[in-house]
């Protein structure tokens, strides 16, 4: 186990790697650079000394050595959009996205197995056939329109949320803990829900594929014989052996979370990594959007990692060695 | 010769689920519209109509979905945007399942390290965040030509469709036909083309189907950015760029275009849906796979 999981570390350094030069020229190779904004007032002169300063008037090759050296320790740089170094902005940004991407994956497991678990046991019912139809609405609803939609609805139409923001950012400061618990709650509602129901379908759908396999086995059999009902069946001895192929989907929604929280927290001014990231390419802040990328890839990988292991860990049967 | 392709037109049409025939008619009302754009509007979607009287005005007979805060017409922008988001996902799709398709069978075919070789690679690109990638990269070069936009959504979507083909493939290389060609001295190339590309083109299109309405989201949330199609072509979702802005007032121009967008990913996908239902032998349509007979057990 341990010999796999640092092979597997291995490689992840390497696709780390990969992903990294490819995305630096990508984006180093593109016309422009963070100091050609457009501004009468600022000379050619400043422009170079910018340059030269923060080193974009060296050969590109030296560019992306020195970059590579400063990444191994650690060091992403230094963000021209936030004005501090990347590391600090995105310290101040990560967290509240991870805050919103684990409170809508544990929502969506929850509501997608539960949805999963009505469509099956209701099957072939015209109230199931709806659950299904639902599920497949929000699947393919687009990720910005559902939170402009919910803004709409919850905070204009029927103004019961905050629309933006992760705090009320004037009075915040100034509330007693409790309150300023609270305002931060209410503050997650919306974008929270918005990515929850966003991911629940996916979950909804592949659960129910997944109960649909096990429904013909012989245990079923067995326990429908011993004359339990259809429900004690479909929870007691379905659902447990269904749920281990949806453990690995913890690790492999990453993608989908993160492509979906960039919009969520675009409309929603949530000032996570997502927002930082497209507003820093607005900017040409190309350290920024750099260390999004890698901090993107790296949690895919390890949503990957986990994924595999959790595998292992759940069903001894497909350990590989 | 005719009249049997028509009959089996029929049936499969018979087979096809109710909600699915809906769904096919749901793309050829987008179709049409899109293609009959110019006969059933009298508006151009760049057209400033009166910027002073006429806009963003509420739905009424002679504008039925509003218009925009720039007196554009939303209706005539849907049924114009409609011919770019089409085209754009339709595109792209192909672009990527004919490389998901070749790559594929190409490395499920050969196998050896060839074949591990060109996995590793897949697994690396599936690990790359493809929003944020495409965005960056979309921004940076802003502005991108439509034909661009295709290739690159086109080229960043492939990895799914080549990992399905390569474990068909691969399950395909011992098959009796297989073996027998080879045998007959068949050349690989032309083995993987007249033997393993048709038996491997079913999952393929399923999941095609299903990627057409993930690129129209796609291409929606990036224009809605601003850096997919840009203003003042039409596309669904460069609707959105500056009608989110005034959402709360002109909700009609951010609403009507999004049911657009939801009406057609939705009928996409229940497409794709049906099509696996019909494809997959191990399910019968319309009845759910554990109401089948069980298999025969050894």
């Amino acid at each position: 186990m341990g010999r796999r999981v640092a092979a597997r570390l291995g490689q992840a350094v390497v696709v780390v790697w990969i992903v990294a030069t490819l995305a630096f020229v990508l984006i180093h190779a593109a016309p422009g650079d963070p100091f050609s904004f457009d501004a009468p007032t600022v000379s050619e002169a400043v422009r170079a000394h910018w340059r030269a300063e923060f080193g974009y008037d060296r050969p590109l090759a030296t560019q992306y050595l020195l970059w590579l050296g400063n990444l191994a320790h650690g060091n992403l740089g230094y963000s021209h959009s936030m004005h501090e170094p990347v590391r600090d902005a995105l310290a101040a940004a990560l967290p509240r996205t991870l805050v919103l991407m684990a409170v809508a994956l544990v929502g969506a497991f929850v509501l997608g197995i539960l949805l999963a678990l009505f469509q099956v046991e209701h099957r072939g019912t015209r109230r199931a056939r709806w659950a299904g139809n639902v599920a497949l609405f929000f699947y393919s609803v687009p990720d910005f329109w559902l939170a402009l939609v919910m803004v709409l609805a919850f905070a204009y139409w029927l103004p019961i949320l905050p629309a933006g923001y992760p705090v009320s950012m004037a009075t915040h400061d100034y509330m007693a803990p409790l309150a300023a618990f609270v305002d931060s709650l209410r503050h997650l509602v919306l974008p929270a829900l918005t990515l929850v129901l966003l991911t629940t379908a996916g979950i909804a759908r592949f659960q129910r594929n997944e109960l649909l396999d096990v429904l013909p086995l012989d245990f079923v059999r067995t326990a429908r014989a011993k004359g339990l009902s259809e429900r004690q069946v479909v929870r007691r001895h379905v659902l447990r052996n269904a749920l281990i192929p949806t453990i690995t989907l913890f690790g492999l929604s990453m993608p989908t979370l993160l492509g979906g929280s960039v919009f969520v927290e675009k409309v929603f001014a949530w000032q996570g990594m997502g927002w930082v990231v497209v507003n820093a390419i607005g900017l040409r802040d190309y350290p920024m959007v750099l260390a999004g990328v890698l901090v993107g890839t790296v949690m895919v990988i390890l949503g990957n990692l986990a994924a595999d292991l959790a595998y292992g860990l759940a069903d001894p049967r497909l350990r590989v060695d | 010769m005719l009249t049997e392709r028509a009959r089996a037109a029929g049936r499969a049409w018979a087979r096809l689920a109710p909600g699915a025939r809906l769904a096919l008619g749901v793309i050829a009302v987008f179709v049409l519209g899109a293609v009959l754009a110019p006969w059933l509007t009298r508006y151009q979607p760049w057209q400033q109509l009166d910027v002073v009287r006429l806009k963003s005005l509420p739905p009424s007979w002679a504008h039925p979905f509003g218009t925009d805060r720039f007196s554009r017409d939303v209706f005539t922008r849907i049924l114009y945007g409609a011919q770019l988001s089409l085209s754009i996902a339709t595109l792209a799709v192909l672009v990527s399942s004919t490389v998901g398709l070749l790559y594929g069978a190409m490395a499920g075919y050969t196998g050896g390290w060839i074949d591990a070789v060109m996995m590793r690679f897949i697994d690396a690109m599936l690990s790359v965040p493809r929003v944020l990638m495409l965005i960056a990269v979309l921004a940076l070069w802003s502005p991108v030509p439509v034909p661009a936009l295709v290739l690159l959504i086109g080229l960043t979507g492939w990895f799914d469709v080549a990992r399905i083909v390569r474990g068909q493939a691969m399950a395909l290389r011992d098959r009796e036909f297989v073996v027998a060609a080879r045998a007959l001295g068949a050349n690989p190339a032309r083995i993987v083309w007249r033997h393993v590309l048709p038996n491997v083109l079913s999952p393929v299109i399923v999941a095609g189907a299903l990627a057409v309405g993930n690129v129209i989201v796609l291409e929606a949330g990036l224009s809605f950015l601003g850096i997919g199609v840009h203003e003042p072509m039409a596309s669904w979702g460069t609707m959105f760029q500056d009608a989110a802005n005034q959402f709360v007032s002109t909700w009609w121009a951010v609403i009507f275009p999004g049911i657009a967008i939801v009406a057609t990913v939705l009928a996409f996908n229940t497409l794709g849906d049906a099509l696996r239902d019909l494809l997959d032998a191990r399910q019968l349509p319309g009845q759910p796979a554990a109401d089948l007979p069980e298999p025969a057990h050894g």
